[in-house]
């Protein structure tokens, strides 16, 4: 199985041009980038893929145990990278995948030249002289939460998200696999990243690192932009007007100029 | 006369369903009476700047903000998501969701449903759905271990002779085929057996228990494979088995660098052996078991010379269907002839391989495949 397949790898943007890699979070696939990756594709080689377990990756080449740690999923990044043998790349990385590509760059430092973190976290549950935002229980519960709506996204859900009356010209192609996820896969990769600990990481992180911090956002507060940024030497910080945890989405406009500003 | 129903005011307040509305970050700024109602907040408690994540139970709220706020961002439109709001006491109220968003104003509308009964009926039926997950997983081990039982674990090490066997279940090996093998010392050599009882499941894995520890037994008190295959087609008869097998049954002496193989097929297909250049079928074709009262049963002695492989294998190898095309004996033979000159455990494992490739890696029946080899 290709690594192109395995991970759903989209290539778009110019051949000759500094690698840009676009990495999606927990919850959906790489069509959370599908406005601000574009706005790169003038001058980088744009790279956008879908971890294993997620979107319209290959769910056979899923492994509870490939998959056990933040590490498994750093994996599918340097396998990428290593496939396209891509060098002083660019890696935006949304939510969890902050952190994937923060141990991917610390792996292979030469792969990368710089790290855009959206929203990371290094630790979602509370610790002593630490605010992550959640109790364990909190993530028990959204384990309980992803049940709930366990009947509805394998069998209801899909035909309801397929006909779109609102916008029709998303169609089917797009709707069928978005944020659409195997259950089972869906409540591993929930309870890896949730109750990840990748604090003692963030001092080795070898590359510039661009942080974008929302504000209200209550999957990766204020507190915890700010915890990354103290820890990660040499690290930018840029607290958005956007709002929530996904201003990919809410906000791709102000994304794309952080970005650019950085880069 | 203004009918009730025209009245779009009274439509919004009191509703059968709560209606909440917010700004695209989530900032609430309009609530019906009945959501109030639900919820029991007092007016103007959620629309002071609360934002409708707040609502939420925590686990929903990372829920909402990965999964739901994404979709509707996406598509402008999310339905039936189950959450939990919580209420101005404190307590929850089971819910399910659908949202518009529109762009002119930017506003998200959310329709509010209590979801209680549904909520707990879903329950069940997960709970159902898990225990039935768990009892499938239980049958699946079951039914592994039961198919490791078909086979021995090891087989015997003679002097001369290399053996070794090689099997493969059908599909994914969830359900419990029929094909076994086996091999032993006894007080003249070494004998072998291999079979496939017809169907799959707890009866015919039931028959294949009973037919290894039968030929097992026999193999002390009768001379003969043919013998040992009578006594075993007594057995089904007597035991009323109710289902019949095929099988190959062998015995192996010792002849200086030589071995003599007394061979016996019962409704089995015939061993190859490939000698030099040339691969040809051993045996004689004989009845299957647990049919008839009286069968009719041959013992072929053969010749093993160093350099011979012989084969022995059950239908699964040759039935196995790639489209509308047959696997077939030829396409055996062939890899048979080029592989002979591997070793006994090479030779096992490359027809393994090759049988479940051709059926795109998920065999329709069970494999099973010993092969003895006399080095060169």
């Amino acid at each position: 199985m290709s690594v192109m397949v395995r991970n759903n790898v989209r290539i778009t943007g110019r051949p000759d041009g500094r690698p840009m890699v676009f990495a999606h979070g927990f919850g959906c696939d790489q069509n959370m980038w599908r406005l601000v990756a574009p706005a790169f594709e003038d001058d980088h080689r744009v790279v956008l893929f879908d971890y294993v377990g997620s979107g319209d990756s290959d769910l056979s080449a899923y492994s509870p145990e490939r998959y056990s740690s933040l590490q498994g999923y750093a994996q599918d990044i340097l396998d990428i990278c290593a496939e396209l043998d891509l060098t002083d790349a660019v890696f935006v990385g949304h939510s969890v995948s902050a952190m994937i590509g923060a141990l991917a760059a610390t792996r292979e430092p030469a792969r990368f030249g710089a790290l855009v973190m959206v929203g990371p976290s290094p630790r979602y549950i509370d610790d002593e002289g630490y605010v992550g935002g959640f109790t364990a229980a909190d993530i028990e519960e959204l384990l309980e939460s992803l049940d709930s709506n366990y009947l509805g996204w394998s069998g209801a859900m899909a035909p309801v998200i397929m006909g779109n009356p609102e916008r029709p010209e998303l169609g089917a192609e797009l709707t069928n696999s978005f944020c659409r996820t195997d259950p089972d896969i869906a409540k591993r990769f929930a309870t890896v990243t949730f109750m990840s600990d990748n604090r003692a990481d963030l001092s080795r992180v070898p590359v510039r690192c661009l942080i974008l911090q929302c504000s209200e956002d209550v999957i990766a507060p204020v507190e915890v932009g700010t915890f990354v940024h103290k820890h990660i030497p040499g690290s930018e910080l840029v607290l958005m007007r956007a709002t929530g945890h996904c201003p990919n989405l809410s906000a791709p406009e102000e994304t794309v100029s952080a970005i650019r500003a950085f880069l | 006369m203004r009918a009730v129903e025209d009245d779009f005011e009274e439509l919004y307040e009191h509703a059968p369903c709560g209606y909440l509305s917010t700004l695209p970050d989530g900032t609430i700024v309009r609530v019906n009476r009945t959501l109030l109602e639900l919820t029991g907040y007092d007016p103007g408690e959620l629309t002071g700047g609360m934002r409708i994540q707040n609502l939420l139970a925590v686990g929903d709220r990372i829920f909402y903000e990965t999964h739901f706020a994404p979709l509707l961002a996406m598509q402008s439109v999310v339905r039936e998501i189950a959450v939990d709001v919580r209420r101005a006491d404190g307590t929850r109220l089971p819910v399910l969701l659908n949202a518009v968003m529109r762009d002119d104003p930017g506003v998200i509308r959310f329709c509010v449903f209590a979801a209680t009964d549904r909520r707990e009926y879903e329950r069940e039926l997960l709970r159902a759905r898990q225990h039935a997950e768990r009892s499938e997983a239980e049958a699946r081990e079951l039914a592994r271990t039961l198919q490791r039982s078909f086979i021995p674990p090891a087989l015997p090490e003679i002097p001369g002779l290399q053996v070794a066997g090689a099997f493969r279940p059908a599909g994914r090996g969830d359900q419990v085929g029929g094909d076994f093998y086996d091999m032993y010392e006894t007080v003249d050599g070494w004998e072998l057996a291999l079979g496939d009882v017809c169907g799959k499941g707890v009866e015919a894995a039931v028959v294949t228990s009973l037919a290894r520890y039968t030929l097992r037994a026999a193999a002390i008190r009768e001379p003969s494979p043919s013998a040992v295959l009578s006594a075993l087609n007594r057995t089904l008869l007597s035991e009323r088995a109710g289902r019949f097998l095929t099988a190959v049954y062998g015995q192996l002496a010792p002849a200086g660098h030589h071995f003599r193989l007394t061979v016996c097929l019962a409704g089995h297909p015939h061993p190859l052996r490939a000698r030099g250049d040339a691969v040809g079928e051993i045996g004689r074709p004989g009845n299957v078991l647990g049919l008839l009262p009286r069968v009719r049963l041959t013992d072929v002695d053969v010749d093993l010379a160093p350099g011979d492989a012989v084969l022995f294998y059950t239908d699964g190898v040759v039935e196995g269907r790639r489209d509308e095309e047959l696997y077939g004996e030829e396409r055996l033979r062939r890899l048979l002839g080029a592989s002979r000159a591997m070793g006994a455990a090479g030779i096992a494992e490359a027809v393994v391989n090759e049988a479940v490739a051709f059926q795109s890696g998920l065999p329709r029946d069970d494999i099973a495949v010993v092969v003895l080899k006399i080095p060169a």
